[in-house]
């Protein structure tokens, strides 16, 4: 009886449990991968998904990639021991600055292709994502012609059938790359908001200004690519006819007046603080509404794995909140003195009178006195202030007899001669050659600094933005534009609205090729622009030129698109220690190369266009090598 | 447990005979070298500027095996044998060089290498630099040259600069590791492209030493590698 009992339980068991459907036992959804016809159901499935793609843009220099990325090209020294290679090496592999990301290209074609095809999202919706991955596309191939030239046009997700030559592209035109980007950017405007409150994603804003940038680029390289004509390439894969230049200009003035008479949304220049330093470096970190400024921005987010450690690296040192994690970006007195005086007049700072005797400052401040206001915006000078604390900056005092008393840190203290009390002799900021972590150019960077209590610390970071888009940039582009259009009143009026924010109230009559170029250094360093924007003007051969920068070669030619700039040079203070003399406790300056830049930095012409490794060209028997390599 | 010396002997025996088993490939020992000459005359170079690109096809993958010419524009390398093709690329040297007559751009050669090879590859430079005669006295190095400009037809270009470098070192051109002292002349200034003359003056060296080195160098408009003179050692 009992067995009977336990074979009906079996019975029982195996007749509901095991015969299950085949096809309904195997048909189980997975949970970590979401289908794609889900994802493209659903519009925070999608949007999650381009937060993805639009993390993976790249940039030249950015708050996620560090500091160093900010640091080249001479316009700062960077003050890590680590780092001294930068200012150290003569040169740049041709491989420097490279990008092939088409596993990128091909996630945002397999992106467009998938939500086409989505049947279940609402019509705006899918407009607008769609427009947001194309846009994030023609973003990233600019990214990849200004560094690579002409590349494989590819727009549609590529299939692998087994033949692997079809899937072999040659590379296409450098201007047709330009053109891409163009064309993309008209098609997509309209379908993105124009709001200029909307800065993380896409707007119509940011689609016009890359492609007012584009086409000023794509201008450029025709026009003054006749400079170089060993820069390009027979199949025009690197180099653009220079009958194509004029067009190119208009395109870029036309996209450019777009934004400027507000069709993309109300973006004005930000000026909501009275001292207009201030205003200046809070471009960079305010983040609220007032900003009408930014036009498309990297956000960062303070208590998220988004974050960024600009404000701990860079820092002053003495007011440092993570210990000796500081000061590593030192501006250069290359850019320093390249700030404008206030009658629009260039002019060295004035160490020395016209004997050669030092000048005696009874303010620290007073040397950097009637410039520009986005001087104080860039960069922290000896005596400026940094989250209200004064940084600390002399190199030692200078005593009656010329030599100079000092000591290779703040905490060794010593007797001035004559006295008997140990003081400090030296700025707690630096500077000192060789003191890693604190300015040894004199100087400290302001741009992207996070004002923010904790920003300093590395358990909090900055969530301060990059701006890759802003607007002060499209006034420029536009005024370029205009200028090479011969349309000198108009640039003049797009030039003079910049200047007149930064405190150049005295409007300019005169434009030239060499004030675009200086107003686009001074306003958009440290921005990711120098590079760039030296490469087109195919200027970067002439002002890296690898011979050493005396300190004439600092003082003259300021304002010159063409001036040398191979080494980075500091401006130390010293204090003038001379009981009895009227000048005794006054401020004197001294140019100084710090003793770790040996290197002169040489720009070659096969730094032009990066170099395409070999296991691309292995792969891909059409791609053509870049000129001079 | 006893500790049995035995075992050590046993364990150097292994690994004498696992160990040291030979590699499955001899290393490269074929020496391919040469120089670049213009009718049997040397051209020099900048160190480490002007490559020269080995390609092996046939074995899947192909890159360049890359070596760079010397200041006396000689190179060598070891390599296996097999055929090979050369190439000086596009834009480097201050010479043309294997240039195809439609495109204007340059073919490779080929190389069948089966043992030690000496190879000299035949250039024409844009200009030579004749007779520099490089003196000095009272730290003062003053250099004496003719110019002699070799292609005329329509590739001809002009002179941008002609240099004269000093360096504490061998290696002298105009990086700036290469040089301690230079001095410039523009190509539009000179008279007499049979004498042209150029002096600078030497810093001071420190540490101190009683030589330097010095050399002409000529730009010619529109490309970026100089051509020089020989390297001379000259005695403060």
């Amino acid at each position: 009886m009992k067995r009977a009992y336990k074979a009906i339980i079996l019975a029982a068991v195996l007749t509901t449990g095991a015969c299950r459907k085949d096809n309904e036992y195997l048909d189980v959804q997975p949970k970590q991968v979401i289908p794609t016809e889900t994802l493209f159901s659903d519009p925070v499935l999608v949007l999650s998904a381009l937060a993805n793609l639009y993390d993976r843009q790249l940039d030249f220099s950015s708050l996620d990639n560090g500091w160093a990325s900010f640091v080249d090209f001479s316009e700062a020294f960077p003050s890590e021991n680590g780092s001294s290679g930068i200012v150290q090496r003569n040169g740049w592999g041709y491989g420097e600055w490279g990008t092939w990301d088409y596993t990128y290209i091909r996630e945002l074609n397999l992106f467009i292709q998938r939500a086409n095809a989505s049947t279940t999202l609402n019509a705006a919706d899918k407009a607008r994502f769609l427009a947001e991955a194309r846009f994030l596309r023609a973003n990233y191939y600019f990214e990849i012609v200004k560094r690579m030239g002409g590349v494989p046009l590819i727009t549609d997700p590529l299939e692998f059938t087994g033949d692997v030559v079809s899937l072999q592209k040659p590379r296409a035109k450098e201007s047709d790359i330009y053109d891409f980007v163009i064309s993309e950017a008209e098609a997509i405007k309209d379908q993105l908001p124009a709001s200029s409150d909307e800065k993380a994603r896409a707007t119509k804003g940011a689609a016009l200004a890359m492609e007012a940038r584009a086409a000023l680029y794509a201008a450029s390289i025709a026009k003054y690519g006749v400079n170089t004509p060993q820069v390009s390439l027979p199949g025009n894969e690197v180099g653009i006819p220079a009958n194509l230049a004029n067009g190119y200009y208009t395109k870029a003035l036309a996209a450019a007046q777009q934004i400027i008479n507000g069709s993309a949304g109300s973006y004005q220049l930000y000026k909501e603080i009275p001292n207009l330093s201030e205003n200046f470096a809070s471009i960079f970190y305010d983040k609220s509404g007032k900003n009408k400024e930014s036009i498309w921005v990297e956000d960062f987010k303070t208590g998220s794995t988004k974050v960024h450690s600009y404000t701990v690296n860079n820092q002053p040192y003495s007011s440092s909140e993570e210990g000796g994690d500081a000061g590593r970006l030192n501006p250069s007195l290359n850019i320093v003195e390249a700030f404008e005086k206030l009658d629009n007049t260039y002019a060295p700072l004035a160490t020395t009178d016209a004997n050669g005797n030092p000048i005696y400052y009874t303010q620290q401040q007073d040397i950097f006195a009637g410039r520009d206001a986005r001087l104080e915006g860039t960069v922290i000078i000896p005596g400026g202030v940094f989250k209200s604390q004064a940084v600390d900056i002399w190199a030692g005092y200078q005593l009656a007899d010329g030599s100079i008393f000092s000591s290779s840190d703040a905490t060794a203290l010593r007797e001035l001669p004559g006295t008997t009390q140990n003081i400090q002799v030296i700025g707690r900021d630096g500077p000192a050659n060789g003191k890693e972590f604190r300015t040894q150019t004199g100087f400290y960077i302001r741009k992207y600094m996070d004002p923010a209590t904790g920003s300093g610390r590395r358990g909090r970071r900055s969530d301060v933005a990059f701006i890759r888009y802003r607007y002060a940039e499209v006034l420029l582009n536009a005024a370029e534009a205009a200028f090479e259009l011969n349309q000198t009143s108009l640039a003049l009026g797009y030039l003079n609205q910049v200047r007149s924010r930064a405190g150049l109230t005295t409007p300019l009559t005169q434009i030239n090729f060499d004030r675009i170029v200086h107003e686009r250094r001074v306003e958009l360093v440290f921005e990711g622009h120098t590079l760039f924007d030296m490469k087109r003007w195919r200027l970067a051969h002439v002002v890296w030129d690898g011979n050493q920068m005396s300190v004439d070669d600092l003082k003259s030619n300021i304002g010159l698109a063409t001036k040398r700039n191979t080494q980075p040079w500091g401006l130390w203070p010293y204090k003038y220690y001379n009981p009895g003399s009227p000048n005794n406790g006054k401020w004197i300056y001294k140019e100084v190369k710090p003793n770790l830049v040996t290197g002169a930095n040489r720009f070659q012409f096969g730094n032009y266009y990066s170099q395409i490794g070999n296991d691309i060209l292995s792969n891909n028997p059409k791609i053509v090598k870049q000129p001079n390599q | 447990m006893k500790f049995k010396y035995q075992y050590i002997f046993l364990l150097a025996i292994m690994c004498l005979a696992t160990a040291c088993k030979k590699d499955t490939y001899d290393a490269p020992q074929i020496t391919l070298k040469g120089r670049l000459v213009y009718n049997g005359e040397a051209i020099n170079l900048e160190y480490n500027q002007v490559p020269l690109e080995l390609y092996q096809p046939g074995f899947g993958k192909t890159g360049a095996i890359t070596t760079t010419f010397g200041q006396d524009g000689t190179y060598s390398m070891l390599l296996f044998s097999g055929n090979y093709k050369a190439i000086i690329p596009n834009g480097q040297g201050p010479f043309r060089w294997n240039e195809n007559a439609t495109t204007g751009r340059r073919d490779t050669v080929n190389i069948n290498l089966t043992g030690d090879q000496t190879l000299d590859l035949p250039v024409t430079p844009y200009y030579l630099i004749r007779n520099p005669q490089i003196t000095v006295s009272n730290r003062v190095v003053s250099a004496s040259f003719g110019v002699n400009k070799i292609i005329t037809d329509a590739n001809a270009r002009d002179i941008q600069s002609v240099f004269l470098f000093v360096n504490k070192t061998q290696f002298v051109a105009g990086a700036n590791d290469y040089k301690i002292a230079s001095a410039e002349l523009a190509g539009n200034a000179i008279t007499n492209a049979n004498n042209v003359s150029l002096s600078v003056t030497v810093p001071a060296i420190s540490p101190t030493q009683n030589y330097v080195f010095a050399r002409v160098g000529l730009k010619v408009a529109g490309i970026e590698d100089l051509i020089f003179s020989p390297v001379q050692k000259l005695t403060l």
